[in-house]
């Protein structure tokens, strides 16, 4: 783990309200693992006081990509920021997903926004396995595919793709899978990832999913990030404890 | 080598430097550890420990405020019985001073976690934390009351030998009060401040950021009000003060100083940079030498008014 002063490199809009930062981030783009984020200070006043956590979206050489959108203040400022500009960055912090193993396909769900992890564990994977994607979003202008491969898309308003939820898309596509061995990584919003939950316990798939939560400090002192257990007995922490969990492990 | 000396003393308690790390704001001191190199500071004070582990508060527990944040963590803490077994070894090998910070639900049960702590050698200090504003038992929060504080200390300290600091409550008509009846029932120190009680609700859904509905209210938001509490205390009572609230930089730590703390914890800042202390130990070590100051506690209520 380091706190990096990283270089802004560029940045892309994605669409409407979605950016791609890429800063030169030499220790953390090493030493990263797909599902792994950092926390970024965006600015050195005290507001924002708090550093932002991102997944890391890609690692190239010694840069670092993240894909956000403006959702308040902090990620406001950060889509301001221009080439050459200055970035305190902490990370690579949380465990990341678990990539290894024996299965043949590795099936990626992303909703919105979710997608940022993906084209890291996409880059890392391809060698050596499957692998297909599938992309849900509320409508066409939403669905983010960047550096995915296999992409099929499911909308909830039909206007591109599946009409209806990734998980429903989901379900079809592994039908057509049924003879090979698989491993699900999912990312998105929290009524997708209760939904996938739901199929994949009850029909025991192998499935790893990457939550989100307010946090503070992104390394486990300030146990600002909490995530119950699945026996409800006892929290993870978001930050130390994942992002990445067994959808068996945690309560959503 | 600039040869000034930044050691302080906090009553009986010698520190190599005044920077402390506040406790919640460092955990169990592993995990900040990557980041920093915690022997070079003055000490840490260890996340608050019950005598039974205690799960904490449901989340959302933290939310950002101008210049802020608030947290309603809960106390979440692993118990004494675990913090012996489990962290203490780590703790050891630091080379740092240990300050175990206490809370407890009953003044039996202070009483009770301090003479268990006790035996344990590496801990060379206790901070009482009789002011979290976010557990409250039978509807009373210690701190806020002048008679529980005075009763705390009186029972705690039977129990300790070891320095003992009380960390005050700023939620309070007249903090210095507080801290004269912790210098009369024995107390070495007081700590000062912990958090404000504050809130922040969504406009969208009229709902409470936080599940707690009140939190603390920690950072550079607070720093005039710590000052100010350092300040009347400094001027009131004749006890040490540790103080904290909002220290960001070796500006900040400095200017507490003037106004009368031995030595400041910081808090919030580690949550953004886990290495602050030590930068802000080499930034006041350069302000000692630019202004003629040999030795750092000389600094200790030197203000002018």
């Amino acid at each position: 783990m380091y706190i990096e002063k990283s270089r802004v490199e560029s940045q892309t809009k994605i669409n409407d309200n979605t950016f791609l930062l890429k800063v030169k981030s030499p220790s953390i783009a090493i030493s990263a693992s797909p599902g792994q984020f950092c926390n970024v200070k965006v600015s050195e006043n005290t507001t924002p006081l708090l550093r932002r956590p991102f997944s890391i979206c890609d690692v190239e050489g010694e840069s670092v990509y993240f894909l956000f959108d403006i959702h308040g203040e902090g990620t406001k400022i950060l889509s301001q920021k221009k080439i050459g500009d200055k970035l305190e960055i902490l990370g690579p912090l949380g465990n990341g997903f678990q990539f290894q193993g024996d299965y043949e396909t590795a099936i990626i769900i992303a909703g919105g926004l979710g997608s940022a992890p993906f084209p890291f564990l996409t880059k890392k994977l391809s060698d050596y396995k499957d692998v297909i994607s599938l992309v849900g979003a509320r409508n066409k202008d939403l669905v983010i595919t960047h550096n995915l491969r296999n992409v099929s898309v499911a909308t909830d308003d039909g206007s591109i793709g599946f009409h209806g939820t990734v998980i429903d898309l989901l379900k079809r596509k592994i039908e057509a899978l049924s003879k090979n061995k698989f491993r699900i990584f999912a990312c998105g919003p929290n009524p997708m990832l209760k939904a996938l939950q739901l199929y994949c316990n009850e029909s025991n798939l192998d499935c790893q999913i990457s939550l989100e939560s307010v946090m503070a400090c992104g390394f486990g002192i300030c146990q600002g990030c909490p995530i119950d257990s699945a026996d409800g007995e006892s929290y993870l922490l978001v930050c130390k404890d994942g992002p990445v969990f067994d959808s068996k492990a945690v309560r959503l | 080598m600039s040869g000034i000396d930044l050691s302080v003393k906090v009553g009986s308690l010698k520190l190599k430097n005044p920077i402390l790390l506040a406790s919640g704001t460092v955990g169990y001191g592993n995990e900040i550890a990557q980041f920093t190199d915690l022997s070079k500071l003055g000490g840490i004070v260890t996340k608050s420990l019950s005598l039974k582990p205690r799960k904490g508060n449901p989340p959302q527990r933290i939310t950002e405020t101008p210049s802020g944040m608030l947290n309603a963590i809960g106390l979440a803490n692993v118990g004494v019985e675990v913090f012996i077994k489990e962290k203490i070894p780590f703790l050891k090998k630091l080379n740092t001073t240990l300050i175990c910070n206490i809370a407890a639900s009953s003044i039996e049960e202070y009483v009770e976690c301090t003479k268990i702590l006790n035996d344990e050698e590496t801990i060379q200090a206790f901070e009482i934390n009789v002011s979290c504003p976010n557990v409250k038992e039978g509807g009373l929060v210690f701190g806020n009351d002048i008679k529980s504080v005075g009763r705390i200390t009186e029972q705690v300290r039977k129990a300790t030998n070891k320095p003992l600091i009380i960390k005050l409550s700023p939620n309070v008509p007249k903090i210095s009060d507080f801290a004269e009846v912790v210098m009369k029932e024995g107390g070495d120190a007081v700590s000062a401040i912990n958090t404000l009680v504050g809130t922040s609700f969504d406009i969208k859904t009229r709902r409470p950021k936080i599940k707690n509905i009140t939190g603390g209210l920690s950072g550079p938001a607070i720093k005039p009000i710590a000052l100010a509490k350092v300040l009347e205390i400094k001027r009131n009572v004749d006890i040490p003060i540790i103080g904290i609230g909002g220290i960001m930089d070796w500006k900040d730590a400095i200017e507490f100083m003037i106004v009368g703390a031995s030595a400041v914890q910081l808090g919030t800042v580690n949550f953004i940079n886990p290495n602050a202390g030590i930068e802000i130990i080499d930034g006041m070590e350069s302000y000692c030498e630019q202004y003629s100051v040999n030795r750092i506690e000389e600094l200790t209520g030197s203000f002018q008014l």
